[in-house]
């Protein structure tokens, strides 16, 4: 893996580093999600208001195992387990562990979002600034999305590249072998429209459309337990204060703001403090971003 | 590596149970509109899938969750569940309370909007469903059609499983697609980047525009492979067969040109040998 190294403790990072490359441009990156860990808000605790930890234990000692004596290993069919290390998974492409080669640039409007995966920052590295400054800016202004494919820990990713007032932002795509088609799914066949059906439709559609929208109205299934958290709260009522916060837990907090921050500040691109949101939103637990496809599904 | 994931992870709910059967079934609305809807899965997982071993005895690993300060092993039925309301203050919120929260079910996917469909960025998309049409069904094909020809979305909200979504209903080919977005609280807000100081260099800046030009094309998802899950699967077919994997020595650094020069060269390298969109997309 690229960013072998960022298991630093001191201070948010970001997730993946190499260099974006376009034409003989070379510019530093960073990967910063942009998505908070999107799993459960809630932390799993002892009664007495500690943190919970997840632990790992062997299945034939009951041994705790650390992080660093972890392997992955895959299971064939006869029961075998073949072992393989992260340099290996590297090594077989270790040009694409390291950077992301924009050698298409399409219509940012043309790719369907059955194909969008999960959203990245691309934030420039140190000193990168200038570069970066001047790619956002052209990409920005053409309308169109870089395409490339990169290799991040132990999976080929398919990503477009784009930009968004100032920022380069990587919205990773799915494979067309991922997304199934309506035909393999056997949805059935479309029948004729008469003109008339269609412009029934019409009107219903166009009576109720709006240029734009607001993203206050998307409320996810968290919102209602964090106002009944912050009410009970204020209440004093079934309120536990822990010497440990979450962030000593194993489960790392990482506000993602922070680190977009020190990224612009470091390349030479100073941002302005973000006022909509306070740090605690915006933020997520190392853990949940960087798991790695083993234990998926 | 070092960050090791949960074993256990929120199950998805279409899962990678892959059969034609619908996920859910309801009712579309759209003003006093109804529409019969099915929904299906649109992802299809593929992934290698490893376990997690103990690197010493090459045993599967499994998971607890402890109290880091005592050592002492909780069990899923002794796990408290809080919110974090400041750094190190929860509230616990117990079983009956969240269920209490939970939505009304409904089978109504209710559309608030119709938006340019650019209006809806990428960073909101979370996950794709196909919603198919319950038999021959006019109004389904009609507003599919509409769709597509406006260039709109629609914004939707519905129940499913318990939980609030909210969505964006869109047309794909003749059939419509329904993709749950993701809450505002879920979405990291882009810091500001300060407007430069100076203005660009317009030799470099025409440059980098004549490059992008130059590598211009279309988007076709099936130009692409996923070779690397090709190279695994063959990583782990030659380590079965007892054969060792020879590591390639890491590369060097390349050292950085200055920008304009970069830019230059790589305009010149393009005129000389215009690559064809087939080496570029298998690049």
């Amino acid at each position: 893996m690229p960013e072998r190294n960022a298991t630093r403790t001191d201070g948010p990072r970001a997730f993946w580093s190499g260099l974006l490359s376009f034409g003989l441009v070379s510019i530093p990156v960073e990967l910063v999600p942009a998505h908070t860990g999107g799993g459960s808000v809630l932390r799993m605790l002892d009664a007495d208001g500690t943190p919970l930890a997840r632990r790992y234990y062997c299945s034939s000692d009951e041994q705790e195992v650390s992080p660093d004596e972890l392997i992955r290993g895959y299971e064939l069919e006869n029961g075998k387990v073949v072992v393989v290390t992260d340099e290996e998974l590297e090594a077989l492409a270790p040009k694409k562990s390291r950077e992301i080669d924009l050698r298409l640039f399409v219509e940012r409007d043309t790719i369907d979002p059955l194909y969008f995966e999960r959203s990245y920052f691309l934030a420039p590295g140190k000193d990168s600034g200038k570069a970066y400054r001047l790619l956002a800016m052209v990409m920005e202004r053409s309308g169109r999305a870089g395409i490339a494919s990169f290799v991040m820990r132990d999976r080929e990713y398919l990503v477009a590249i784009f930009a968004e007032a100032g920022l380069l932002r990587a919205q990773t795509l799915r494979f067309a072998g991922e997304v199934r088609s309506s035909a393999g799914i056997g949805l059935p066949k479309p029948v004729k429209l008469a003109p008339k059906q269609i412009e029934t439709l019409c009107r219903s559609v166009k009576a109720m459309e709006s240029k734009r929208w607001s993203h206050s109205g998307l409320t996810g299934g968290h919102d209602a337990i964090r106002e009944l958290a912050e009410a009970k709260f204020k209440r004093k009522k079934d309120v536990v204060v822990s010497g440990e916060s979450t962030a000593e837990s194993g489960a790392q907090i990482i506000d993602l703001m922070e680190v977009l921050k020190k990224s612009l500040a470091e390349s030479g691109l100073s941002a302005k403090r973000a006022k909509s949101r306070t740090a605690s939103t915006a933020r997520t637990t190392a853990k949940k971003s960087r798991k790695p496809r083993a234990a998926r599904g | 590596m070092g960050q090791w994931p949960a074993l256990v992870h929120e199950t998805c709910f279409d899962g990678s149970n892959m059969d034609n059967r619908s996920i859910w079934n309801g009712s579309l609305a759209v003003g006093k509109r109804t529409i019969a809807v099915k929904l299906f899965a649109a992802v299809e997982d593929d992934a290698v899938h490893f376990h997690m071993l103990h690197a010493s005895d090459k045993e599967r690993v499994k998971q607890h969750m402890v109290n880091p300060v005592t050592g002492e092993v909780r069990e899923p039925d002794e796990i408290h569940k809080g919110y974090e309301v400041e750094r190190g203050k929860f509230v616990l919120l117990s079983d009956a309370e969240l269920a209490k929260l939970e939505p009304p079910p409904s089978r109504v996917i209710e559309v608030e909007s119709f938006l340019p469909v650019t209006e809806i960025e990428p960073v909101w998309y979370e996950r794709p469903y196909y919603l198919g049409p319950v038999g021959k069904d006019a109004d389904y094909f009609a507003l599919a059609r509409v769709l597509g020809e406006r260039q709109r979305v629609g914004l939707a909200h519905w129940v499913m499983r318990k939980r609030a979504y909210s969505g964006a209903l869109r047309a794909h080919g003749d059939y419509l697609t329904l993709s749950t977005l993701h809450s505002e609280a879920e979405v990291v807000a882009a810091p500001k980047v300060a407007p430069s100081a100076r203005a660009a260099d317009a030799k470099e800046l025409a440059m980098a525009e004549q490059l992008v030009q130059a590598l211009a094309g279309e988007f076709d998802p099936d130009a692409f492979r996923d070779e690397h899950r090709e190279r695994v699967l063959e990583l782990i077919a030659a380590k079965a067969k007892g054969k060792s994997v020879k590591l390639p020595p890491r590369a060097r650094k390349r050292a950085a040109k200055p920008l304009g020069v970069a830019l230059e060269q790589s305009l010149k390298q393009l005129a000389k040998h215009p690559q064809n969109d087939r080496e570029r997309r298998s690049a």
